[in-house]
């Protein structure tokens, strides 16, 4: 492997979703990965620590994904871009420092290639059935990005993208996959470091004794410092006031708590990408997003072949939810269709800003694999009739 | 005597003082301790960071003017360890209670010192769950009484320098709060050392632990402690169990030569 110095992968690959993603994370400037292994999450990692040397990287397993996240945390604080991959059962121990990081307001990407649970389910099958775990797994209330690529080309974009927002917003940012994702091979380019866009951590930039850590800017994002830079801050996971000291009434429960919910809630048509397919004359609509917008994708374009007017909005952004698309079409279409690998999480969503307007027909889960076309064209078929 | 600053003002966050912290407790004289090691040390303190996890103890991190960390329970080990790898640059020292690092960070611990990151751990051992009131922890001495252990507690209690010797720890002393000269002393070297270092500091909980157990105020525990406490350097760590209201072995038990995890990373890259 050649990179330049930017340790960006420039050319045209065969790559899996999984090594997309830790190409993705080196070419958006990550250089500090903790991680514990487990399937099928583990190609991330070894990407990334075969490509340590070369990019001046830093690499630890810990002892458990509770520490895992904990280090990301300390290592984004000391300046680094950092990242950690896991799958479900180590997103479940992850959730309490997925708190502290959007406490703290700690820039950081979190990956998590599902596999089928409850527990230890199936490590080697895919399934989306962390979708609301991954928006709404730490105590709290509390907002998060979502983010779902449904291929190895968009592991590689949407984890920069990840990386961006979390900068950007001040963050952690979730990347969604899933086992099929994760190990099917498709080409992947890789544009040259100069076409990539990166958002800069947003530094502090007054004097230094006057530094507050969550003295926030218009845009509700407070400017950021690392440790060793002499400013002296002190951040706490307790309710805490523009000082960053431990506080807790009402006005700092507005600053600090109130306030991380608006600073993404204010901005949710910044952050939401989705993808829309044959909407204009839709009279079905298929939500679907990861892996299973893969299906959807062929059995939409047999219903064309049939005449059918049926159309498909691909989330790429899961969490926020885009609330006013689905209601603006919920009044314009006969039924939305959401197939999910799993038993209806999306579907909730879908559901909520349908005001029962349009119908919904969901369809289920497979069985520890992908679904096929056929379900969904017999759904689209059965809603003409 | 108007602005007229104490020494260790510098080191301090005034701005939130009153502390915390019950009349009695040792937790102050810790962060004394520290003060002064620090001061001996003569380090760039723009390139010190104090990480705690939750607790009394855990609050120490927010009365220190460094860069300081007042993170989850249990979990100030791992963060200081991000922190450390990130930049190397930085002395970390983590500061917190015998059940956060002991019980809920208790395998933190031991991986840390297994690989020996450079971080220097000051753990305050009061024999109980004070922040939340007084349960038992796993350091609490048998027979002694907490809010969970009303007939008294039956569970052998955690000691302390033998996981931290036994996990690979270059560093490890134990001192009550009132050896503040000793303690100072130990928290400098422990400063100096490349590797994982932990000082233990017996501290009286003169609410909790002491009322339920009726041991008097703090102070009297303080003396107790102190007075009960013998000095025995280099004491094999296994012998330094602490059983309820007897003898305290304290001293430096190990200070020995290990590479430390930035080395072996380095050598690993070829640098």
């Amino acid at each position: 492997m050649k990179t330049n110095d930017k340790g960006v992968l420039t050319g045209t690959h065969n790559l899996s979703g999984n090594q997309a993603c830790a190409e993705g994370a080196l070419a958006a400037g990550c250089r500090f990965l903790s991680a514990y292994p487990i399937p099928p999450s583990i190609e991330v990692i070894e990407r990334f620590t075969q490509r340590v040397k070369e990019v001046d990287a830093i690499f630890i397993q810990m002892e458990d994904e509770i520490s895992v996240l904990a280090a990301v945390l300390g290592a984004s604080w000391a300046g680094k871009k950092a990242m950690t991959v896991t799958s479900g059962p180590g997103l479940s121990l992850m959730m309490e420092h997925i708190g502290l990081g959007v406490m703290l307001e700690t820039p950081c990407v979190i990956v998590n290639v599902q596999r089928c649970g409850p527990s230890e389910g199936t490590p080697n099958s895919p399934s989306q059935g962390d979708v609301m775990q991954a928006r709404w797994g730490s105590h709290g209330d509390y907002e998060i990005i979502v983010i779902y690529p449904n291929s190895p080309q968009e592991m590689f974009t949407q984890t920069i993208e990840a990386f961006n927002l979390s900068e950007k917003y001040r963050t952690p940012v979730v990347i969604l996959s899933d086992e099929s994702i994760a190990r099917m091979v498709e080409k992947v380019v890789i544009p040259p470091a100069s076409k990539i866009n990166l958002e800069p951590r947003k530094h502090y930039k007054g004097p230094k004794n006057k530094y507050l850590p969550f003295k926030y800017d218009k845009d509700l994002v407070p400017p950021m410092v690392n440790a060793g830079e002499g400013y002296k801050f002190h951040i706490t996971g307790l309710t805490h006031d523009e000082k960053g000291y431990p506080v807790m009434n009402e006005e700092c429960q507005e600053l600090n708590v109130h306030r991380l919910v608006r600073k993404i809630r204010n901005y949710v048509d910044n952050i939401i990408n989705i993808e829309e397919k044959n909407l204009s004359d839709a009279e079905i609509v298929v939500v679907s997003y990861g892996i299973t917008s893969r299906t959807v994708d062929k059995a939409l374009k047999q219903a064309r072949k049939d005449g059918i007017k049926v159309g498909s909005l691909r989330l790429i952004t899961i969490w926020p939810f885009p609330d006013k698309e689905i209601m603006k079409l919920s009044k314009k279409v006969k039924a939305f269709i959401v197939p999910e690998l799993n038993f209806g999480q999306i579907l909730l969503e879908v559901q909520r800003c349908n005001y029962g307007n349009a119908k919904i027909r969901f369809v289920e889960y497979g069985h520890e694999e992908i679904q096929n076309p056929d379900p969904i064209l017999n759904a689209i078929r059965s809603l003409t009739k | 005597m108007k602005n007229v600053k104490h020494p260790m003002d510098f080191y301090l966050r005034m701005d939130r003082m009153p502390h915390i912290w019950c009349t009695g407790c040792g937790i102050g004289l810790t962060a004394t301790a520290f003060v002064a090691a620090m001061e001996k040390a003569k380090l760039d303190t723009n390139k010190v960071c104090v990480v705690s996890g939750i607790g009394c103890t855990g609050r120490f991190a927010g009365y220190i003017k460094l860069d300081s960390f007042h993170t989850t329970h249990g979990r100030a080990i791992p963060f200081a360890t991000g922190l450390k790898l990130a930049n190397p640059e930085l002395k970390v020292v983590v500061v917190s209670g015998d059940g956060d690092l002991i019980s809920i960070g208790g395998n933190h611990f031991i991986h840390a010192a297994r690989r020996n990151i450079d971080m220097v751990v000051i753990c305050v051992n009061n024999f109980i769950y004070a922040m939340t009131g007084g349960q038992v922890a796993p350091t609490t001495p048998l027979t002694a009484y907490t809010t969970t252990s009303p007939y008294g507690n039956f569970e052998p209690p955690s000691n302390i320098p033998q996981i931290a010797e036994s996990s690979g720890a270059v560093y490890v002393a134990r001192w009550t709060a009132l050896h503040i000269r000793r303690l100072t002393n130990s928290i400098f070297e422990a400063l100096n050392k490349p590797g994982f270092t932990v000082v233990e500091v017996i501290s009286p909980c003169a609410q909790y632990y002491s009322r339920i157990n009726r041991l008097g105020d703090g102070l009297d525990m303080m003396k107790f402690y102190h007075e009960n406490s013998q000095i025995k350097h280099w004491e094999p760590t296994d012998n330094l169990y602490i059983d309820y209201q007897k003898e305290i072995i304290v001293g430096k038990f190990v200070d020995r030569e290990r590479p430390t995890y930035s080395e072996s990373y380095k050598k690993w890259l070829g640098e």
